[in-house]
């Protein structure tokens, strides 16, 4: 029989072990099916890339000496991070609510922290894994200058943290596929095609301009083809204190309704 | 201080205008084999969720070997093992993996590899540690569920219906493990709907009606209580004469169950029924059992029907 003060010291002891189990297991279930969730976007990024380039090479420049692939690069990279950063913790929820092996996630000691460390580190990978993939196979095409690849880390990061983050919230709101499905429709696809990655704003409308300025997509895209060009249509520092406070703002929710046990624990 | 593997004080809990709970007191001590049945809808599995942190109660409080389940959950949860009712798995990972990660999530690192080595070992499973957790039967996945629960070797083990759909050599083979894990010094709750299993496993027994407890005590104590003999009687669709009327406990379908204190009342029910002209169609002699106590105290709304409905035609 456990003597319960060694309960109390293990605990303290295993404090680590539990959520990188965790994420190790959230990473394993991605890789495992590499096939779907890092090839396939990466696939659809370089459609993309092939096709608006051809089409619109030499009809478009949007920053001078810039040319428009080198241009798409950047913003195709970074929709690809955000929306794989999505996808990631909001279906590993969501098919863990519906196949109900999230039960044995909520039986086990793991703090509310940990569960939210161990989904938005995985998420981070995931998009990482496959902007960088896009990367190394765009590079072929195009050769990508790089002005401040701290932007470029700072923004990739923060940008995967808070799609990851947001993409949580979806999974523990969500009781359905369906569901989930109006949320990638309906928020995020809109959002990031919406968001500069195949033009600048500056070429928009003044409204659509100002609208855009509301989307925080657009200053993930814009902050993170600045570390790669030197320039962009805001202020790279603006746009990483917007992405930085809504990360930290789509967290504290998150932390809350995790605490709460929101549509987990009821 | 030996702490109780539970204590449950006074736990109410609501489901919107539903009183699902309705003032739980229950202390199960460490190393037994417990019992809790009920019907379907009389908030075992409500209980359950709430001992395993899986929803909070309205009021009232729940520890586990002196934790408690809200406040100090980290400490509560290592202790405790949970099977749920449902057949759930993970279709990512085969059964080794998936009890890996499931001890790690407790804070258990290689060192506990033998453990879940005699967990597969112990419930069959050896032949099926490097298979998907798709790939198994409905009974394999049964047992993998079980393997779960112990991954990391608590103390105290809840088991929520485990045998619910599961063949008589399966069902055999998970007691002899889990009774195994009982004489090794781990506490047990089962909630099951085979009363014979509750009767020939468990050392005590609390049996829950709308939310509450309705009979908590040893199972030989609880069997004594209604000691005496059964007889059932297939009369046919009649009207009971009054002086034995009060003896029926149950009746379905011209079938009548007589709790008797003692055999001479066999001779008074008999004769009551010649004087009433009454016709003994088949007669059967039995001690009372599990059963016959879960049905005196919870009842069954449609054989009080049909006890009715027989007496008064």
């Amino acid at each position: 029989m456990s003597d319960l003060n060694s309960i109390n010291q293990m605990n303290l002891n295993a404090g680590l072990r539990g959520p990188w189990t965790l994420l190790k297991k959230e990473l394993l279930r991605f890789w495992r099916v590499s096939f779907q969730t890092v090839a396939a976007p990466v696939i659809t990024a370089l459609l993309y890339l092939l096709i608006f380039s051809h089409v619109l090479e030499s009809h478009v420049q949007v920053y001078d000496g810039v040319p428009y692939t080198a241009f798409l690069i950047p913003g195709l990279i970074m929709m690809s991070v955000l929306q794989n950063a999505f996808a990631n913790s909001s279906s590993s929820l969501i098919q863990s609510k519906v196949m109900g092996n999230i039960v044995f996630i909520l039986l086990t000691p793991l703090t509310h922290l940990q569960f939210f460390m161990a989904f938005l580190i995985a998420s981070i990978i995931r998009g990482l894994v496959v902007g960088l993939c896009i990367y190394l196979v765009a590079m072929w095409f195009v050769d990508l200058s790089v002005a401040n690849p701290w932007l470029i880390i700072a923004f990739a990061l923060l940008g995967s943290a808070l799609l990851g983050t947001f993409g949580i919230i979806a999974g523990i709101w969500a009781d359905r596929f369906d569901q989930m499905a109006a949320f990638q429709n309906f928020i995020i696809m809109p959002l990031t095609f919406l968001s500069g990655v195949f033009y600048s704003i500056h070429s928009l409308p003044p409204f659509w301009q100002k609208l855009s300025q509301l989307n925080p997509f657009f200053y993930m895209i814009d902050g993170f083809r600045y570390g790669f060009f030197g320039k962009g249509d805001v202020s790279p520092l603006i746009s990483l204190s917007i992405v930085g406070v809504s990360f930290l703002v789509l967290a504290l929710i998150t932390l809350k309704m995790l605490k709460s046990g929101y549509k987990l624990r009821s | 201080m030996n702490q109780p593997a539970i204590k449950i004080s006074g736990v109410h809990k609501n489901f919107g205008a539903l009183h699902a709970l309705r003032g739980i007191d229950l202390v199960i001590e460490q190393g037994e084999f417990f019992a809790l049945l009920g019907p379907n809808g009389a908030g075992k599995s409500t209980l359950i969720n709430i001992l395993a942190g899986l929803i909070a109660p309205t009021s009232g409080n729940v520890s586990v070997m002196g934790f408690n389940v809200g406040e100090q959950y980290q400490q509560a949860r290592q202790l405790l093992g949970v099977v749920p009712q449902e057949l759930v798995f993970d279709p990512f990972f085969n059964v080794r993996e998936m009890l890996r990660f499931q001890a790690g999530y407790f804070g258990r690192g290689r060192e506990n590899d033998a453990w879940v080595d005699e967990i597969l070992e112990g419930l069959g499973l050896t032949d099926k540690a490097h298979t998907n957790m798709r790939r198994l039967s409905g009974g394999m996945k049964r047992r993998a569920l079980i393997a779960q629960a112990l991954a990391h070797k608590p103390p105290v083990i809840v088991l929520d219906e485990p045998t619910a759909g599961v063949d008589v050599e399966l069902r055999q083979m998970l007691w002899e493990f889990i009774k195994k894990l009982n004489r090794d010094g781990h506490t047990i709750i089962l909630t099951t709907h085979y009363l014979e299993e509750a009767e020939a496993l468990c050392s005590r027994v609390g049996m829950m009606k709308q939310g509450q407890i309705v009979a908590l005590d040893k199972t030989s104590d609880l069997l004594n209580r209604f000691s005496g003999k059964q007889l059932r009687l297939t009369l046919g669709n009649v009207v009971l004469p009054d002086d034995i009327r009060t003896l029926v406990r149950y009746a379905e379908n011209g079938i009548f169950t007589f709790a008797l204190d003692d055999m001479a009342q066999i001779e008074f029910v008999l004769s009551s029924l010649r004087t009433a002209n009454i016709k003994v169609l088949d007669m059967q002699l039995s001690e009372a059992d599990l059963e016959d106590v879960f049905l005196s105290l919870v009842g069954n709304s449609s054989s009080v029907g049909i006890l009715k409905g027989a007496t008064h035609e």
